[in-house]
């Protein structure tokens, strides 16, 4: 189910949380939400999940409205709150059966289902646990588990991976793009490499605004203008090295730290086969060229401090 | 309704797991046993083949044994975030209302129930009057949706469950004492209003065995309200402003 928001604006008081954002995401694409803390992030996904309403736009999913068929479209919704909130004090499975009426799976498919979540998010050996007795990832598994054991067709995912060991982020991120080839999937974080990791389509909030848009592979082309390369020369003088290279045609910047230099190339240039010359004549070795590259992050911080 | 049923269930079995409706069911029936058979003005006292001193205990027990009950119903919800997970699924506000309602409703009901035997110790000891005892009944099922009420929309309004708690005893007071002690001490249309608001002639003519309609609608009316208050609270989330 595609979604489509429509200049979407919510007020607190005076204060614009989300500031009249549309974007649309198709069936099959994973979106990452990305922005800092208090960004509007969680308040548009309050919105798309119709907890609450916003104070103008829509949210359409298909040809539904979050305004007039909440409670059509929440049947079709997978949702995990920021925080993960569950009810401590119920056994995983009573909790998964329970999610599973309650979204309306019928009775018949209430155990099947309940069997594939528990074998989906590896909560095999927790099941009959209380999930008040539960390690935080685990808790994150269930968490998923009850977004999904309707089989939504959109999964709104608010920081799914707080909380969890680098290995289970691993894992829950596997579980996401898995999940994203056949549902439309937003995801909110602020962990940039993850986004990289499972995305295909990033867009930045600030402020809640929208600021970038746009897959992560061309995000960073956009930030990176020109080439910037790392470079360790040896065997030769650096003041020498450091005019050499300045007199270079097609590099705008050198610059040295007394260890290693770092050159920025004129735009739409490179300069790499030419500094390998150089070093050739002039007898240097050179021993590290490693281009750096912009990355998400820096695109971030670039759009968000602006 | 189905879904009404879903959620009620999910609330009963919570009580149970969490020991709150074993320890409820004991002070419950511990006072109320207490001050029907053996102390104050009991059954033996009165010479009597009737339960009336256990309905009259049980109109004060309940006062304070709902509140406990309702009072983390939406607060708690609200306080650890569940009420967000709760709204988003495929559920209405009046499902939840209803399926917290009924529950409350289901342990009280069990609560009384347990009474019962009660009333055959009774009936084995004298002659009893059958309809008087079961208008009481009703009319202590009744006065329990009132309370219920009172604290599902007290438990709305508050993240805190103590402040619930009082709120709705603050409120209770209002019904069982209060409105009584201002229709004594004002006259004309005012004292007219208060008397009717207060619970106590309401409930005092059921448990005698009248069964009025009027009363009857004074407990439903009171608990509407409430609920319906609930639901506005409930969705104010809901308004574009």
């Amino acid at each position: 189910m595609n979604i489509r928001v429509n200049n979407l604006t919510k007020r607190y008081g005076t204060q614009k949380a989300v500031d009249n954002i549309s974007f649309e995401v198709k069936s099959g694409e994973i979106l990452g939400f990305l922005g800092p803390n208090g960004a509007g992030k969680t308040t548009t996904m309050k919105i798309i999940t119709c907890f609450m309403a916003p104070s103008e736009g829509d949210v359409l999913m298909g040809e539904y409205s979050i305004l007039s068929d909440a409670n059509l479209l929440k049947k079709r919704i997978g949702y995990l709150p920021e925080n993960n909130p569950l009810y401590v004090d119920m056994p995983v499975i009573e909790y998964l059966a329970f999610s599973a009426s309650i979204q309306g799976v019928p009775k018949a498919q209430v155990k099947g289902r309940i069997r594939e979540m528990v074998r989906l998010c590896g909560l095999d050996k927790e099941k009959h646990k209380n999930i008040g007795e539960l390690s935080k990832g685990y808790r994150q598994r269930v968490g998923l588990a009850q977004a999904m054991i309707h089989n939504p067709d959109v999964l709104i995912l608010d920081e799914p991976t707080t909380g969890l060991d680098p290995n289970q982020i691993v894992e829950i991120r596997e579980l996401i793009k898995e999940l994203g080839k056949e549902k439309t999937v937003i995801f909110s974080t602020h962990i940039l490499p993850e986004v990289e990791a499972t995305c295909n389509r990033v867009i930045i909030i600030n402020d809640g605004k929208i600021v970038a848009d746009g897959a992560p592979s061309d995000l960073r082309k956009q930030a990176s203008g020109a080439e910037v390369s790392r470079l360790k020369i040896e065997d030769g003088n650096p003041d020498d090295i450091l005019q050499k290279l300045r007199s270079l045609e097609n590099i705008a910047l050198v610059d040295y730290n007394g260890h290693t230099f770092t050159i920025e190339t004129k735009k739409g240039e490179t300069s790499r086969r030419q500094v390998f010359y150089l070093c050739v004549e002039n007898n240097w070795v050179l021993t590290e060229l490693s281009p750096i590259e912009r990355d998400l992050e820096e695109v971030f911080r670039n759009v968000t401090m602006g | 309704m189905n879904k009404i049923l879903i959620i009620a269930k999910r609330e009963l079995s919570t009580f149970f797991d969490s020991l709150i409706a074993y320890i409820l069911l004991i002070v419950f029936l511990g006072f109320s046993g207490f001050f029907t058979w053996l102390y104050g003005s009991d059954v033996f006292l009165s010479g009597q083949a009737s339960i009336q001193p256990f309905f009259s205990i049980a109109y004060w027990t309940l006062f304070f044994f709902i509140p406990a009950l309702t009072m983390k119903m939406f607060a708690e919800e609200k306080n650890t975030g569940t009420i967000e997970l709760l709204l988003t699924k495929a559920v209405t506000d009046w499902d939840i209302i209803f399926g917290k309602f009924f529950a409350c409703l289901a342990l009280v009901g069990i609560a009384i129930a347990f009474s019962l035997p009660w009333y055959l110790t009774v009936w084995w000891l004298g002659p009893v009057d059958h309809g008087a005892v079961w208008c009481g009944y009703l009319g202590l099922l009744l006065m329990s949706s009132t309370y219920i009420g009172i604290g599902l929309f007290t438990s709305s309004i508050t993240n805190s469950q103590i402040v619930a708690f009082l709120l709705s005893l603050l409120i209770g007071v209002f019904f069982l004492i209060i409105f009584q002690v201002l229709a004594n001490s004002v006259s004309g249309i005012l004292a007219t209003i208060f008397d009717y608001l207060s619970i106590s002639n309401h409930f005092e003519s059921i448990s005698r065995g009248v069964l009025d309609s009027k009363n009857i609608f004074y407990f439903l009316s009171i608990t509407a309200v409430c609920l319906i208050a609930t639901e506005a609270i409930l969705s104010r989330r809901k308004i574009m402003e």
